[in-house]
């Protein structure tokens, strides 16, 4: 793979890239119940095997970081988490609900505890329908009407910082505008467990900081428990309590982010910080 | 090559003026003779009514001053005839229209909400419901419920709805993949609230074209079961009616079946003009505002400014640049007059948000600018063409390459690799089929191509994302060209391909000496490549530096601080060998 990889590291790893233990986890916040629980996930779509044994826990008021490269798998992950995609094996709990097995009422329930904030702000956004339509939807998915939900309505959006825009259009507004308002969206069902999928990739950096502030803020203050992912190691690094890189399938390395940034343990994860320019290990020089 | 403004931008323009701007004076026209249309059918019956049934004694008479188009065989005006007709005409033509609409409708929204078992079946048998004619449903239809008005309209918009079925479930199919309509059914919105909240009124547009086409088919189909006598019966007449009447009498009064003929005639056209007028509106790709259609298909070229400087660029400089100013099709500026040069061998970096009118000016140095933009200079001299004049292709393409964004769209995805490579060559280097083989072939090695004569026989979907740039690379190199400019080359890649990518325009660089100018939202990227560096925002350059010196304890513009102070860094901390308490 790479030059620079250390001889430790690649003792830890066998040759395929199986997953390493993430003993190293050994956190001590407040509050160690699991969020997010998922074991022995393995995805199949007929032929390609998505995602390879994969053991990811999130704790309470943590946010993980997935870092990993094009056909990674971060996102199909994300879609098990929500229940749009269905494991081929293995179990995934999400706040104390089996995600595949809702039952009756527990399909409403994981609906509000768990949002996934969308990619592209320019389709996650219905035309047709005011920012205030697709907020009160989302409040009140059977019977939704502005007028019932103002007050939510007004205070997620005064959470991201767009205070009287309920009454207009997602055409009337730039990306990152859109972006937040996504964001609001997520925020006014009050969930305790956010998946941010690749939200700030669509943005100029100055707009992606903007949000970056934005969503760390949130998160603090309503002391949420989010699952960041983002192919951008910087985006990441920022954001994120723990990292997991993903690599074909396989998480192949699990740890606090100063571990991961500082000390990465697997060769993979060493090519991947190598290949960021600014970077110590970056070099256009051939090897 | 415009911007790389992300996709939806069309949606930001305000639907009102896309409408005004799409009511050319044909739509306008046939707004216009519907306007008339809908005036006769509501007055024509009041005023003509009794002129129409009023029988007398000049039984099948030829026109007349008292009776223009002549009489039918009982005597009865039949000017009078055809324009009261047109009241029950359109009101079939409306009722049948709206039937097809909504039986069709519902049934494909139905079938998307069905489960597949249902979904796959129906669909197949709407599909089979389309290659149908209409009017042979509808003849089985009129035969089984009998004949008449109501019968009519039912068979015929019985007859149409399998279209508007079919347009539907494809619609609310593609509709339903995008983001809004995921994140509503994650909230726990039902499917049928779905579908009347968000699919719905997302498929209005296509919906309204198919309706225009859809009510000029229904107006020929309910025309013709009445000419063959299945529709309207006496006493009630339609254009159809009025059609078989005068067929009787064609070869002693041919005048009669005018009235009726042209009538359907100009119902027809005037929904079909505002059909296509309503096409034209809802297809984005003929929505140039103020453009002629003559000059749309050549890129532009830059016109010379008032005070132009010609002679040769000397010394290091290869490219030199004086008071670059483009602008849009209303005439607002989008690069405001800049300066800028490039050295031979130099890599000059373009840094930039999106708008900032980067890509425009690497454009225009390649003489390739929407046709849209007006662009002029004092001066634009690369080595010895001056690009202001007309450039020969065959220099042009010599002395400048382009890489794009998007290796997933820059190939030509129906043809080889090696075909559309050689183009270039064989075109304009005047090399037989073999040498630009052998050209290629080496430029693949050049970027390291594993296996380069299987790549050639290769089409670009068998390549990765990060081989195809590899060989957009090499195909801009084949023709030694003297500048190369890269446009956000790395934009689309992983970090790790991203890195072999610039690897590779370095090496080039180093090798060859050829000049890059590289463009780029990434600072990090621009810093790690280039040689100099210009920041540019709002068609400005506000500030060029050497990248060495792209820190914020070097750069002068609070911009390029801003810009360098937002650019997330990877941060190597002091690992915590406990494992414990990132934050």
């Amino acid at each position: 793979m790479t030059a620079t990889m250390t001889s430790a590291a690649a003792d830890d790893t066998t040759m395929d890239g199986t997953a390493m233990t993430d003993s190293s986890v050994t956190d001590s916040t407040p509050d160690d119940t699991a969020i997010a629980e998922i074991e022995g996930l393995n995805v199949r779509f007929g032929p390609a095997h998505v995602l390879h044994d994969v053991d990811l826990q999130v704790r309470q008021g943590r946010t993980v970081g997935l870092v990993g490269e094009s056909g990674s798998g971060k996102s199909t992950l994300a879609k098990v988490l929500v229940g749009v995609v269905r494991p081929s094996a293995g179990t995934v709990r999400v706040a104390g609900m089996d995600v595949h097995r809702l039952r009756g009422k527990e399909h409403f329930a994981f609906r509000r505890r768990v949002q996934m904030i969308p990619q592209d702000p320019f389709s996650s956004l219905d035309p047709r329908l005011t920012v205030g339509e697709s907020l009160a939807e989302a409040i009140d998915p059977g019977r939704a009407t502005v007028r019932r939900h103002h007050d939510r309505i007004e205070e997620a959006l005064e959470r991201v910082k767009l205070p009287g825009v309920a009454g207009r259009y997602p055409h009337e507004f730039s990306g990152g505008q859109r972006q937040r308002i996504a964001i609001a969206r997520a925020l006014a069902v009050r969930p305790e467990f956010i998946i941010a999928d690749e939200i700030t990739s669509a943005l100029d950096v100055s707009v992606q900081a903007q949000v970056l502030d934005l969503i760390a803020e949130l998160r603090d203050e309503l002391r949420l428990t989010m699952i960041f992912i983002s192919h951008n190691l910087a985006v990441v690094q920022e954001v994120s309590d723990e990292v997991a890189v993903m690599s074909r399938g396989w998480i192949v390395e699990h740890d606090t982010a100063d571990n991961v940034y500082g000390r990465p343990a697997h060769p993979y994860t060493r090519l991947l910080l190598d290949s960021v320019p600014g970077c110590p290990g970056f070099t256009l020089d051939d090897q | 090559m415009t911007e790389s403004i992300p996709k939806g931008v069309a949606d930001r323009t305000p639907q009102a003026s896309r409408w005004r701007r799409q009511l050319n004076p044909l739509t306008i026209s046939g707004l216009a003779i519907l306007l008339v249309l809908v005036v006769i059918a509501i007055v024509a019956p009041t005023v003509l009514g009794d002129a129409a049934q009023a029988l007398t004694d000049n039984a099948t008479m030829g026109p007349s001053r008292e009776h223009l188009l002549g009489t039918d065989s009982l005597g009865r005006d039949i000017f009078a005839r055809t324009l009261v007709a047109t009241r029950l005409t359109l009101l079939m033509t409306v009722g049948a229209t709206a039937l097809s609409i909504i039986v069709g409708v519902v049934v494909g929204i139905g079938l998307w909400l069905a489960p597949r078992p249902i979904r796959e079946p129906g669909l197949r048998i709407v599909e089979l419901a389309v290659t149908f004619p209409g009017i042979l449903l509808a003849l089985i239809i009129a035969a089984i419920v009998g004949q008449g008005v109501i019968p009519a309209v039912i068979a015929i918009g019985l007859g149409g709805a399998p279209a508007f079925a079919r347009l539907a479930a494809n619609l609310a199919a593609k509709v339903s993949r995008r983001e809004f309509v995921q994140t509503a059914r994650l909230l726990g919105v039902g499917p049928v609230r779905i579908a009347m909240r968000h699919i719905l009124p997302n498929m209005s547009e296509p919906m309204l074209i198919l309706m225009a086409s859809a009510f000029g088919a229904s107006l020929i189909d309910l025309s013709g079961l009445s000419f063959i006598g299945l529709g309207v019966q006496s006493p009630q007449f339609d254009f159809g009616f009025l059609l078989n009447d005068a067929l009787h009498n064609i070869y002693t009064h041919p005048a009669q079946v005018f009235g009726p003929a042209v009538m359907i005639t100009v119902t027809g056209l005037a929904i079909m003009l505002v059909g296509d007028g309503l096409a034209a509106a809802a297809n984005p790709r003929s929505s140039m505002p103020g453009v002629p259609w003559t000059r749309r298909a050549a890129a532009r070229a830059v016109e010379r400014a008032a005070t132009t400087i010609t002679e040769p660029t000397t010394g290091d400089r290869l490219l030199e640049i004086d008071n670059l100013v483009i602008s849009g099709p209303t005439g607002q500026p989008i690069v405001k007059g800049i300066s800028f040069h490039i050295d031979r061998g130099e890599i000059l970096g373009l840094v930039g948000e999106s708008g900032s009118g980067k890509s425009l000016t690497a454009m225009s140095v390649a003489r390739l600018l929407p046709s849209t933009l007006a662009a002029s200079a004092q001066r634009m001299q690369l080595g010895d063409i001056d690009l202001i004049h007309r450039v020969p292709p065959k220099q042009l393409a010599r002395a400048v390459s382009l890489v794009y964004q998007d290796p997933g769209s820059t190939f030509d995805p129906a043809l080889r690799m090696g075909g559309q490579l050689s183009d270039v060559l064989r075109v304009h280097l005047g090399m037989t089929r073999d040498e630009a083989r052998e050209r290629i072939l080496e430029n693949f090695r050049a970027v390291r191509l594993t296996d380069p004569e299987h790549r050639y026989r290769q089409h670009p979907h068998e390549l990765s994302g990060g081989m195809r740039q590899r060989a957009m690379i090499s195909s801009a190199l084949n023709v030694d060209p003297l500048l190369l400019i890269a446009d956000e080359p790395t934009t689309a890649l992983d970090v790790t391909v991203q890195r072999e990518v610039l690897r590779l325009l370095k090496q080039q660089n180093l090798t060859q000496r050829t000049a890059i100018l590289f463009i780029s939202h990434d600072i990090g990227v621009v810093k790690a490549l280039c040689d100099r560096v210009m920041v540019m925002r709002h068609g400005e350059i506000l500030e060029e530096v050497a990248a060495a010196d792209l820190d914020p304890d070097h750069v002068r513009h609070p911009y390029t601080r801003q810009l360098l102070d937002a650019t997330p860094h990877v941060e190597v901390p002091t690992p915590d060998l406990e494992g414990v308490g990132a934050r």
